[in-house]
């Protein structure tokens, strides 16, 4: 083995590949998951979105041979999920928190439902975008090989900054958010509003999905997601709502999930079932540090929790 | 239905004296779930159709598989008596205004501590052996849930997200010791922990399959009802879930009665692993995270987190579980089909809360 020669560091490049690599599901979820509580609502369904969206990527690609139609209907498969979200927690008392869990429930139940014909046949994947070749070390060049999603997940974390600064509707979603009656009185739709925000947060989402069933792990098995929706909503509230912050986040959370099995790619096996825990245990730290009960969170949209 | 629907006027039930008699918000608690359940049927009965299949030969199939026959119905109490348990790990702190939903994981933390305990005593008489199972897995699951209570009253930390982590947190705990320090070299395929001695293990009920846990089950359902719905303790939970500020102000000790509630709670579902354990599987392994905890949620909602309904809902549920292996092999259906039902129902009952108070003929009259 090549990694034996280059030691300690294929463990650092390991990771590295794997900030990128497993930390696109997490940008482009958590970017959905911003959006939705900038409006105000938050959706712990993106669990159900992402294999959603996992299995469609996966079905329209074997089906149609081009990945790229794939990520679009895993696009639309998230939307017409969270479109169905966003009705649920837009009646009056329904606890947007107990409405997540539902869709977590029925976004799962019909990603493997419908995705049962699928588990076998090889569907076309995602072409990667080799940024290695000027490298001889190959997992460097192995490292390098990066997700057309992963580019698509970064302009969008500086398009939607951009978009809740400095345009009309960006700055609508926040006023939702942040005070749904001072909003309406503006005579902003507050419904529509939020119906918006969660439905293209969703979509976002379930094309966080079409990353991880073709691209990497590149593959639609029922086990193809472990609660990477989940955590995004953790670490948004980690990225204080800010949708750059949420880029940087991601990688740090697909690093910790790298790091027991590049320990194990050099044979160091010891907790290996201990590592797979770490992304949990350091969203857990995360919220641990970063909350407190003697303020409210800097960037916290006001009217995120309540039930108006 | 939309008819009699009219504007909510919370003056009309809110100022109806205590002493009055109240069947008709009892009759609109009962009307609604069942109404709900009775949609979800519909709608799942519509997608069995868009699948192909005769909706009412699968009910009947389910039906049959869930409670036709004496052994089925076993097979159904069976599955019951873990959800019964893993349901309450929801429904106790919802009372509080929490949204707990670690029960997976404080089953198997219940479960592994039980099984750790039963190996460190397991050389002496049954009932000490399982006394002692049942008193580590009350403890293992309810300090996995305490810490959620904790991280929540102390550092604000979202007690949903924490739990939740707290799952897989616990699952990776359960995979690092069956796989490494309580590992049973000679379980080769599916590494479990060393089994529980045969004859220590959880009785089964007379000459039935069905096990002790049962009756594990309606005993702390019945106990968590007469707990919530009729103690002092209970009165105080619900008056902070109504209103934490005002509790607070009223000089309830919040955080203590929180934290000793998130304890029962993971206290029950420790049980349910203690349980799997003790009497179905004999030993610690990743069968343990068998889904009884996410179903659990589904039946603390259904069920409104009331004790006594939950007993009710968590056989209905077994039973639907227990009916996954027929729609396979009958009906050629993926046995994912289960959790579509499930997720419809759990839809349509939160829709249906929006619908409280809703309806006039629900409306206390006797003010």
């Amino acid at each position: 083995m090549i990694t034996e020669s280059i030691g300690g560091w294929g463990v650092v490049i390991g990771i590295l590949a794997g900030a990128v690599r497993g930390g696109t599901p997490f940008l482009l979820v958590s970017l959905g998951e911003c959006l939705t509580e900038k409006s105000g609502k938050i959706n712990l369904g993106l669990e159900g979105v992402l294999l959603i969206g996992a299995m469609s990527a996966y079905a329209v690609s074997y089906q149609t041979g081009s990945p790229w139609v794939g990520v679009a209907a895993a696009g639309i498969a998230g939307a017409i999920l969270g479109a169905i979200h966003a009705f649920l927690v837009s009646r009056p008392k329904v606890n947007d928190i107990a409405a997540g869990i539902a869709m977590l429930i029925f976004g799962s139940g019909c990603a493997f439902f419908l995705g049962k014909p699928y588990i076998q046949p090889s569907a076309p994947q995602l072409p990667a975008i080799a940024l290695g070749g000027w490298s001889s070390i190959p997992q460097v060049e192995a490292a390098l090989k990066i997700s057309p999603l992963f580019f698509f997940g970064v302009a969008a974390a500086f398009l939607l900054q951009a978009f809740f600064r400095s345009t009309r509707w960006g700055m609508q979603v926040r006023a939702v958010g942040d005070s749904p009656a001072a909003a309406q009185a503006l005579g902003i739709s507050v419904p529509r509003t939020r119906f918006a925000a969660i439905v293209t947060g969703s979509a976002l989402g379930g094309m966080g999905g079409a990353h991880l069933s073709l691209f990497y792990p590149g593959a639609w098995t029922e086990a193809i997601s472990s609660g990477q929706g989940l955590m995004a909503v953790a670490l948004v509230i980690f990225a204080r709502w800010n949708p750059v912050k949420c880029l940087w986040a991601s990688l740090l959370f697909g690093g910790a999930q790298a790091v027991g099995p590049s320990l194990q790619a050099v044979g160091i096996s010891t907790g290996y079932y201990l590592w797979n825990a770490s992304p949990y245990i350091l969203t857990l730290g995360v919220m641990i540090l970063t909350c407190s009960p003697k303020r409210t969170l800097i960037g916290a949209p006001g009217a995120l929790g309540s039930s108006s | 239905m939309s008819a009699v629907a009219t504007a909510h006027d919370p003056a009309a039930t809110r100022g109806a004296p205590r002493t009055a008699v109240r069947w008709r918000p009892a009759l609109e608690a009962v009307v609604l779930p069942v109404g709900a359940v009775l949609v979800a049927l519909i709608l799942f009965g519509a997608f069995c159709l868009t699948q192909g299949r005769n909706p009412l030969a699968v009910f009947a199939a389910i039906y049959q598989a869930a409670f036709g026959s004496g052994y089925s119905f076993q097979n159904t109490l069976v599955r019951a008596a873990p959800l019964m348990l893993t349901a309450l790990c929801t429904a106790l702190p919802a009372r509080l205004g929490l949204v707990i939903i670690g029960n997976e994981g404080a089953l198997v933390a219940g479960g592994v501590a039980a099984t750790a305990a039963g190996l460190l005593v397991s050389t002496t008489s049954p009932l000490v052996v399982i006394s002692c199972m049942l008193l580590a897995g009350m403890i293992g699951g309810g300090l996995w849930i305490t810490l959620v209570g904790f991280l929540f009253y102390f550092r604000s930390v979202n007690e949903t997200i924490s739990s939740l982590l707290l799952n897989y947190i616990a699952i990776a705990v359960l995979n690092h010791l069956v796989n490494g320090p309580m590992r049973d070299p000679s379980s080769l395929n599916k590494p479990s922990s060393f089994p529980i001695p045969e004859d220590k293990m959880l009785p089964l009920l007379g000459s039935t399959n069905v096990h002790f846990g049962l009756i594990f089950g309606i005993i702390v359902c019945l106990l968590a009802w007469g707990l919530m719905e009729h103690t002092t303790f209970g009165f105080k939970v619900r008056m902070i879930g109504g209103n934490i500020r005002a509790a607070r102000l009223a000089g309830l000790p919040v955080t203590r009665l929180g934290l000793i509630t998130c304890f029962l709670a993971g206290a029950a579902a420790g049980i349910a692993g203690m349980v799997e354990v003790a009497a179905v599987q004999g030993r610690a392994n990743e069968s343990l995270a068998a889904g009884y905890g996410y179903a659990g949620i589904l039946v603390a909602f259904v069920a409104r987190h009331r004790g006594l309904p939950i007993i009710l809902v968590a056989t209905l549920l077994g039973g639907i579980l227990a009916s996954g292996g027929i729609l396979q092999r009958q009906f050629q259906l993926p046995d994912a089909t289960i959790l579509v039902f499930q997720g419809l129902v759990f839809l349509v009952i939160l829709l249906s809360e929006s619908l409280y108070g809703k309806f006039k003929f629900f409306k206390e009259t006797g003010a």
